[in-house]
């Protein structure tokens, strides 16, 4: 009997499973050429004849996003813009396999080196469709896995996520992955336990695994008292999930009758669709970059995206994030190239800098202020004058309005606390109008560890005491300068950090809105 | 009966001619005879408006004039059919949604 193996990763979608784990790279198995154009054509049409109606079985089922990808997917196998060059490839005696190969990646090349986010993800559905084929051609069946099990393997292709049956349980985990990927969106959404990122360490591993989703741990070939204490863990899951959802559509209060704030980030006004107003108390984040994903917005985008939101929120407070842009995601004419963006022209610092595309956000801001209850925070503010600075663009395009004769409202004007100096003296900032603690950079500020880094993951705890100890200084300086704090980050929605978030003297909240029962049930647990 | 016809349609959907708009549209065309092809200028280069792989890889935005010309069998009410359907921002209401 071997030791078990303890391995730590990223949760991606939240949950507990427990089964044998099934690889999810099978051995390339090796393609036997048939020697001659005629066969190895007639190979290569029985491949794409049979991708395409495995392809066409899973669009069956599908709908939203991923109905949309196998459409796509179909389309391309049928197009013979993109068979055409391996049928003429094999004429000239290359082999189905090469020249399938060489036709399909020449056209995932040119995703790849595109700018646009959206035109690169589609490299991953070419990818996809090159496997399907490959497998076809190599006469390796579909993937069997028994129910219940772990896939586990360096990443997972969404095809592959949308073929296996998860009605009798079973996870994914992962040596590579990431959360925002189109296969870990499918997972939140289906309730499929998912971790990514366990690192290299994971190799090789074989036999039973218990697959711990909310905290993004695993064990592999478990002891008898592992598996009693995941069962434990697994059934108070399911329990808090379903007990959750009572506490949806009632007020946040602690076990000792304390009222919380529960609001919600939202990331593009298209979400609020999905949210019912009398849920929540607000929108404690909106952020702007969603606009800035196809180039640089005009003022009347703008101002019709947050009118929107203010609309739909129906006089609840909506706090609108100015851009928060940075060389790790450049936005064209905007961010600048840096070697290390985290520490540099991001946020408010590059809105102050490009004070020409600030202003049409302010004007936008300034002019839909008057369709609902708006605030406007600044991102990543580390010093005084940044305040100062932002306030000041905003007087200025309020006077410019007035002379135009343009209806429009000054919002209250806030700051992010996410950049140590900020919440190390949060005094310094007397004329704010609120402070929102940003606590995923704030945590990854101080403990100067990426969460998105495996390798240094688990030190980026929002309930270091170090992080704790910061929170706890801005709620009191908050309370004697008589000005509101709240958090916005992740931890807010996280139930087991939302206890020492309380703790710490923190009652309003905002999380996304997949969170908001979980937190509110959270919420409910805890006696402040 | 054999036909030629050209027109012009600015596409107004938000995300441009991406993945689902694009097979609306070529499977559109394929349901013509005409040949059919677009441009995204006057001078070229045009390509197969049938091809998800040619109308994909124009990459057009928002805001962008497409070129359509056609020839053969119906080719005027395809044009119409086509442009209706850029106009109609490829009968999709709303943009992707994202999550949070």
């Amino acid at each position: 009997m071997s030791e078990p193996r303890r391995l730590t990763g990223i949760p991606a979608s939240p949950g507990y499973a427990e089964g044998p784990l099934v690889p999810l790279e099978r051995e390339q198995a090796e393609y036997l050429a048939r020697g001659n154009p005629r066969e190895e054509a007639e190979a290569l049409r029985v491949a794409l004849a049979h991708a395409t109606a495995r392809i066409g079985t899973l669009s069956l089922t599908a709908s939203g996003e991923s109905a949309a990808m196998l459409e796509f997917q179909l389309a391309m196998l049928e197009d013979e813009a993109l068979t055409g060059p391996a049928f003429a490839a094999i004429e000239d005696g290359v082999s189905a396999y090469d020249a399938w190969v060489a036709a399909i990646d020449a056209e995932i090349v040119g995703y790849e080196v595109s700018g646009d986010d959206y035109f690169r993800a589609r490299a991953a559905d070419l990818k996809d469709i090159r496997e399907q084929v490959l497998r076809a051609l190599t006469g390796e069946g579909a993937a069997e896995a028994p129910p219940g099990a772990i896939l586990f393997g360096e990443d997972i292709a969404p095809t592959r996520f949308l073929e296996t049956d998860w009605s009798k349980g079973g996870g994914i985990a992962l040596i590579a992955g990431s959360t925002a990927s189109h296969v870990a969106m499918l997972a939140r959404s289906h309730g499929v336990p998912m971790v990514v990122g366990l690192g290299h360490a994971a190799v090789g591993i074989d036999g039973l695994a218990l697959l711990d989703a909310e905290l993004g741990r695993m064990v592999v070939q478990p002891t008898e008292a592992d598996r009693e204490a995941f069962r434990r863990s697994s059934q108070d899951f399911g329990a808090r999930r379903a007990n959750a959802q009572n506490y949806l559509a009632r007020p946040a209060v602690t076990r000792n009758g304390e009222p919380v704030r529960v609001q919600v980030n939202i990331a593009d006004p298209s979400d609020v669709e999905l949210i019912d107003i009398a849920t929540c108390d607000g929108v404690g984040l909106m952020r702007t970059e969603f606009l800035f994903g196809k180039g640089l917005p005009e003022e009347e985008t703008q101002y019709q995206a947050y009118r929107k939101v203010l609309e739909w929120a129906s006089g609840k407070p909506v706090t609108i994030r100015t851009v928060d842009a940075g060389g790790d995601k450049p936005v064209p004419g905007f961010t600048v190239e840096e070697s290390n963006p985290f520490l540099g022209l991001r946020g408010i610092r590059l809105s102050l800098a490009r004070p020409e595309i600030f202003r049409l956000q302010v004007r936008a801001l300034l002019r839909a202020a008057v369709h609902g209850n708006l605030k406007v925070m600044f991102p990543m503010i580390s010093v005084p004058v940044e305040y100062v600075q932002a306030a000041a663009l905003f007087a200025e395009e309020a006077g410019s309005l007035a002379r135009e004769g343009v209806p429009h409202e000054m919002p209250p004007l806030g700051i992010m606390v996410e950049v140590p100096s900020v919440a190390i003296a949060p005094e310094a900032f007397p004329d704010v109008a609120f402070f929102s603690i940003g606590s995923n950079d704030l945590t990854q500020y101080v403990l100067a560890a990426a969460r998105d880094n495996a390798n240094v993951a688990h030190l980026n705890d929002v309930r270091h005491w170090s992080v704790l100890r910061l929170i706890e200084t801005v709620v009191s300086v908050g309370k004697e300068l008589g000005i509101p704090v709240s958090l916005c980050g992740d931890a807010g929605g996280d139930p087991a950090a939302i206890p020492a978030l309380l703790e710490a003297g923190l009652r309003d909240l905002s999380v996304v809105p997949a969170q908001l029962a979980v937190a509110k049930a959270a919420i409910a647990e805890v006696s402040v | 009966m054999s036909a030629a016809a050209e027109a012009k349609v600015t596409i107004t959907h938000e995300v441009g001619l991406h993945a689902r708009p694009s097979v609306k549209f070529t499977k559109l065309a394929k349901t013509f005879p005409a040949e059919i092809e677009v441009a995204l200028s006057e001078a070229g280069p045009w390509f197969d408006a049938k091809s998800i792989v040619k109308v994909m890889a124009a990459k057009a935005p928002k805001g962008t004039v497409l070129h359509l010309r056609a020839a053969g069998e119906g080719a005027s009410q395809a044009l119409n059919a086509l442009v209706a359907l850029v106009e109609r921002d490829f009968d999709e209401g709303e943009a992707h949604v994202r999550t949070a």
